[in-house]
C-alpha cells in the first residue's frame, strides 16, 4: 500500500499498487526508446525493467517489454501516454489479458573453492542452471526463469561467491491462441 | 509524379503543397541553403524576426488566429535552443507548429561542431513528435507527416531537424497520396453509447453546467458554432477556461465569465455545485480545479476530450468521451433534439435563480479612482472603446492576463490568444506579430504589463520592418504584478526583487524603434488617449501608468476549494492584512 501522490494537502487516497507488464510495439526509428523511457522519467513513473529488441526486421518492428509499477490510474495514465506517442502501434498490458508467460534470463558468474564450490554446483543443479564457463575456480552459469525464480537464484548464489550478474530483463507473453501483432 | 530537386527546395515546395503563405524565421549557417530556395520563389512569404523565441510565439499567434499551422525556420545549435520556450509553450496550449531547425550535415553530427547540438534529444520533451532527417530519400514523407501530425488528434508543435548535407542533396519529391498515418490516427468520433449516456445524464441534470476549454476553439469555428446551439438548447449555464474565452459569446445571459483561479465567483460556485458537469475540451488544469480534492464535490462529470491521456488523469469523470469536440458536439446536438426528456425546467429556473443570486455579488466590481487609472478601469475602457471592431488580443503573464481575461469580453473563437498552460511572459507582442499578419486589416492589440514586454521587446523591430500596425497596450504598475501579488499573500509583503526599476521611457522606446509612443496617467484622459492609439495605422505602445498596488481579484488562494474563494472587498474597509490568507501548506504550491 502507498500513498497516491498529490500537492495538494490533506488529500489522503490510499490505493493499492500493482505491477503491471506491458507490451509496447512501435516502429523502430531513432529516438524511440528514448522517448518512451523519457515519458518514464519525466511524468515520474517507474520502470522496474525494460527489455527492447527488434522484432520483425522487415517492417522495423520492435517489441519494448516493461514491468512497472502504480495504482490503477497510474497505469491507465502510462498506457494512456504511451498510446499517443507518434511511433507506438499498440500498447497491451499483459498483465490484464490474464497470466502471461514472463521469462527472463540471467548470467552469474560464482568463485570460490572448496565447499563453496561443490554447493555452487548443487544449487545450479537444482534451479535447472546451465553452466557457460568453468575454470578450477570459477563458473559461470545461465538461468532462464519468472523474475522471482531469477531473484531467488541469486540471492542463494550470494553465500556462495558470485561476483557478477546480468540479466536481461523480462520478456513476456499472453497464454493462449491469440496473438497481439 | 515526382520530381527531381535539393532538399532545400524540397522544404519550401512541402511549404507551398501545405499551402503555408507565412513562415517565420531566423537564417544562419545551418538552414542558408533553405533560405537561398525561399529567395527563388514569391510563394512562401518569410518573416523576419529578431529572436527565434519570438519566431515561435509569432507562429502561435498566427495559427491561433487563422485556425492554420504555423511555421517556423530556424538554424542550429543556439537558433533551436532559443525556439525551445516557444515549442514548450506551443506544446502545453496545443497549438499546431511545424519547426524546421538546421543541424550541422550528417557526417559532423556527435562530434560537438560548430553550433550543433542535439535537437531531437532536447525538444523530445517539449514537442509532439520531432525527426532528424538522416536521408534525403525521408524528407519529402517527413515533411508531410510533420503537417499531420501537428495539426491532427490534439495539436501540437513538431520539430523537424534538417542536416545541413540533406538540404544540398538531390533526390525525388513526391506528395503523398494518402493523409493516413500507420501508426498515428487518433479517435475523432465519439463512443455513440457514451455521448447517449452523457444526454441521458445532462437531459436528468438539476443543477448542470458546462465547463469548455481550448480543445472547442482548436476543434474549429464550427465547433464553437455547435456548442452555441447545444448550449442554448439546454438553457444550461456555461463557463471556461482561460484557453477557451471566445467559444461562447461573453454577451449572452449564459455565460458566467471564466472559472478558476482568478474566475468569477458565480462560475466557481457553479462548479463547485453543479450535479452534472458537461466538460468539452479542457483538462482539468490546477488552475481551474484548485484543491482537487474539494473540487466539484456533488458533482457527476462527463469528458470530452480528443486526448485520452486526459481522462482520469488528475479528475475522475464518470463519461469519457474520446473524440473530437465538433463531431461529438454534433452529435449531442442532435441526440439532444431527438430525445424526449429534457432538464427539468424547474429545477433548472431554481437553479439559475441560485447563479443570479452569485452573480449579483458583481465580484468583478473594484473601487475605481478619478486620480489613478485602476488597471481593471484602463481594460474596461479599451474594450468598450475596441469592441465594434472585434479586435484580436494578445497578452503577456501576469496580473494585466487576468485583468484582460476578466474584463475583457470575447465573441467569437480565434481572437485571444494567450500563454496559459507555460505562461510563459513575452509571448504576447510576436504573437501579436503573427495574429496581425493572418489580420492585416484588423486591430491587434497586445494587452501587456512592464515587466513582461521588455522579455520579446525587440521584436517591435519585426512589426515595424513588415508595417504591421500592433498596438501594445502596458499596463504599467512598476511591478511584476502577479509577483507583488503572491508576496504580498504569503511573505509578508516582502517585495523581493519584483520592483520593476529602471525602466525605459517607453514613449522614447517606442519612438526609437520607428512607431508611436503614448503614454496615459490620468483617468479622465484615457478614453481620448486609446482612441489616439486605435486611430493611427501604425505599430504603438501604449504606456499607461496604472495603480501600482491594485491586485487581481477573485482569487482561489493556493490549496483552497472554489468555494472558498477572495474577493476584492474581503478586505472591507479597513484594509487588513492579507498575508494570513493562505496556510502553511498552502505555501507550498504554486
Amino acid at each position: 500500500m502507498l500513498q497516491m501522490k498529490t500537492h495538494y494537502p490533506d488529500a489522503h487516497r490510499v490505493e493499492p499498487v500493482n505491477r503491471h507488464t506491458l507490451a509496447v510495439v512501435v516502429d523502430n526509428e531513432p529516438g524511440v526508446l528514448a522517448r518512451i523511457a523519457g515519458l518514464f522519467s519525466g511524468r515520474g513513473y517507474n520502470i522496474e525493467s525494460l527489455t527492447v529488441t527488434e522484432t520483425e526486421h522487415e517492417a522495423h518492428i520492435s517489441r519494448i517489454t516493461i514491468v512497472t509499477t502504480g495504482t490503477d490510474s497510474i497505469i491507465q495514465q502510462i498506457k494512456s501516454q504511451l498510446e499517443r506517442l507518434v511511433p507506438v502501434h499498440r500498447v497491451v498490458d499483459l498483465t490484464l489479458t490474464g497470466e502471461a508467460v514472463e521469462r527472463e534470463l540471467c548470467l552469474v558468474k560464482v568463485v570460490g573453492k572448496g565447499d563453496h564450490r561443490v554447493e555452487a554446483m548443487r544449487l545450479a543443479s537444482a534451479f535447472g542452471a546451465r553452466t557457460l564457463d568453468a575454470t578450477l575456480t570459477s563458473f559461470v552459469y545461465e538461468l532462464t526463469g519468472t523474475t522471482d525464480e531469477v531473484e531467488r537464484f541469486i540471492k542463494l548464489m550470494m553465500a556462495v561467491g558470485l561476483v557478477e550478474v546480468s540479466r536481461t530483463g523480462v520478456a513476456a507473453m499472453a497464454r493462449g491462441a491469440e496473438g497481439i501483432m | 509524379m515526382s520530381e527531381t530537386m535539393t532538399g532545400a527546395e524540397m522544404v519550401i515546395r512541402a511549404l507551398q503543397d501545405q499551402g503555408v503563405e507565412h513562415v517565420f524565421g531566423y537564417p544562419g549557417g545551418a538552414v542558408l541553403p533553405i533560405y537561398d530556395a525561399l529567395f527563388h520563389q514569391d510563394k512562401v512569404r518569410h518573416v523576419l524576426v529578431r529572436h527565434e523565441q519570438g519566431a515561435v510565439h509569432a507562429a502561435e499567434g498566427y495559427a491561433r488566429a487563422s485556425g492554420k499551422p504555423g511555421v517556423v525556420l530556424v538554424t542550429s545549435g543556439p537558433g533551436a535552443t532559443n525556439a525551445i520556450t516557444g515549442l514548450a509553450d506551443a506544446m502545453m496550449d496545443s497549438i499546431p507548429l511545424v519547426c524546421i531547425t538546421g543541424q550541422v550535415p550528417t557526417h559532423l553530427i556527435g562530434s560537438d561542431a560548430f553550433q550543433e547540438c542535439d535537437t531531437v534529444g532536447i525538444t523530445r520533451h517539449c514537442t509532439k513528435h520531432n525527426y532528424l532527417v538522416k536521408s534525403i530519400e525521408d524528407l519529402p514523407r517527413i515533411l508531410h507527416e510533420a503537417f499531420y501530425v501537428a495539426q491532427n488528434g490534439r495539436p501540437g508543435p513538431v520539430v523537424v531537424d534538417l542536416p545541413k548535407d540533406i538540404q544540398f542533396k538531390a533526390g525525388s519529391y513526391v506528395r503523398p497520396l494518402s493523409n493516413q498515418h500507420k501508426t498515428y490516427r487518433p479517435t475523432v468520433k465519439g463512443d455513440m453509447d457514451h455521448i447517449r449516456a452523457a444526454i441521458e445524464l445532462m437531459a436528468n441534470a438539476k443543477r448542470p453546467v458546462f465547463y469548455t476549454g481550448g480543445g472547442v476553439i482548436n476543434s474549429g469555428p464550427h465547433a464553437s458554432a455547435l456548442l452555441r446551439e447545444l448550449v442554448q438548447l439546454t438553457g444550461f449555464p456555461i463557463t471556461s477556461t482561460l484557453m477557451g474565452l471566445g467559444a461562447y459569446p461573453a454577451s449572452d445571459r449564459q455565460w458566467l465569465g471564466m472559472l478558476g483561479m482568478h474566475g468569477t465567483y458565480e462560475a466557481n460556485l457553479a462548479m463547485h455545485e453543479c450535479d452534472v458537469m458537461i466538460n468539452i475540451g479542457a483538462r482539468f488544469d490546477d488552475r481551474i480545479t484548485g484543491r482537487l480534492d474539494a473540487f466539484s464535490p456533488f458533482s457527476k462529470r462527463i469528458h470530452v476530450d480528443i486526448d485520452p491521456s486526459s481522462i482520469n488523469k488528475t479528475v475522475k469523470v464518470d463519461i469519457p468521451i474520446v473524440g473530437d469536440c465538433a463531431h461529438v458536439l454534433e452529435d449531442m446536438v442532435r441526440l439532444w433534439r431527438q430525445g424526449a426528456k429534457q432538464a427539468d425546467k424547474v429545477d433548472l429556473q431554481e437553479w439559475w435563480s441560485k447563479i443570479e443570486g452569485w452573480r449579483a455579488r458583481n465580484c468583478l466590481a473594484f473601487k475605481n479612482s478619478k486620480e489613478t487609472i485602476k488597471p481593471q478601469y484602463a481594460i474596461q475602457r479599451l474594450y468598450e472603446l475596441t469592441k465594434d471592431r472585434s479586435p484580436y488580443i494578445t497578452t503577456e503573464v501576469g496580473q494585466h492576463q487576468m485583468w484582460a481575461a476578466q474584463y475583457f469580453k470575447f465573441e467569437d473563437p480565434n481572437h485571444w490568444m494567450t500563454s496559459g498552460g507555460h505562461g510563459t511572459m513575452g509571448y504576447g507582442l510576436p504573437a501579436a506579430v503573427g495574429a496581425q499578419l493572418a489580420h492585416p486589416n484588423s486591430l491587434v492589440i497586445d494587452i501587456a504589463g512592464e515587466a513582461s514586454i521588455q522579455m520579446m521587446l525587440q521584436e517591435m523591430s519585426t512589426a515595424l520592418q513588415y508595417n504591421l500596425p500592433v498596438k501594445v497596450f502596458i499596463l504599467n504598475n512598476e511591478y511584476m504584478g502577479m509577483v507583488r501579488q503572491w508576496q504580498e499573500l504569503l511573505h509578508g509583503g516582502r517585495y523581493s526583487q519584483s520592483y520593476s526599476e529602471s525602466l525605459p521611457d517607453f514613449v522614447k522606446l517606442a519612438e526609437a524603434y520607428g512607431a508611436v509612443g503614448i503614454r496615459c496617467d490620468d483617468p479622465s484622459d484615457l478614453d481620448a488617449r486609446i482612441m489616439e492609439m486605435i486611430s493611427v495605422n501604425r505599430p504603438v505602445i501604449f504606456d499607461c501608468i496604472v495603480d501600482k498596488t491594485e491586485n487581481c481579484f477573485p482569487m482561489i488562494p493556493s490549496g483552497k476549494a472554489h468555494n472558498e474563494m477572495l474577493l476584492n472587498d474581503y478586505l472591507g474597509e479597513t484594509g487588513a492584512d492579507i498575508g494570513s490568507v493562505i496556510d502553511e501548506k498552502g505555501k507550498m504550491l504554486v
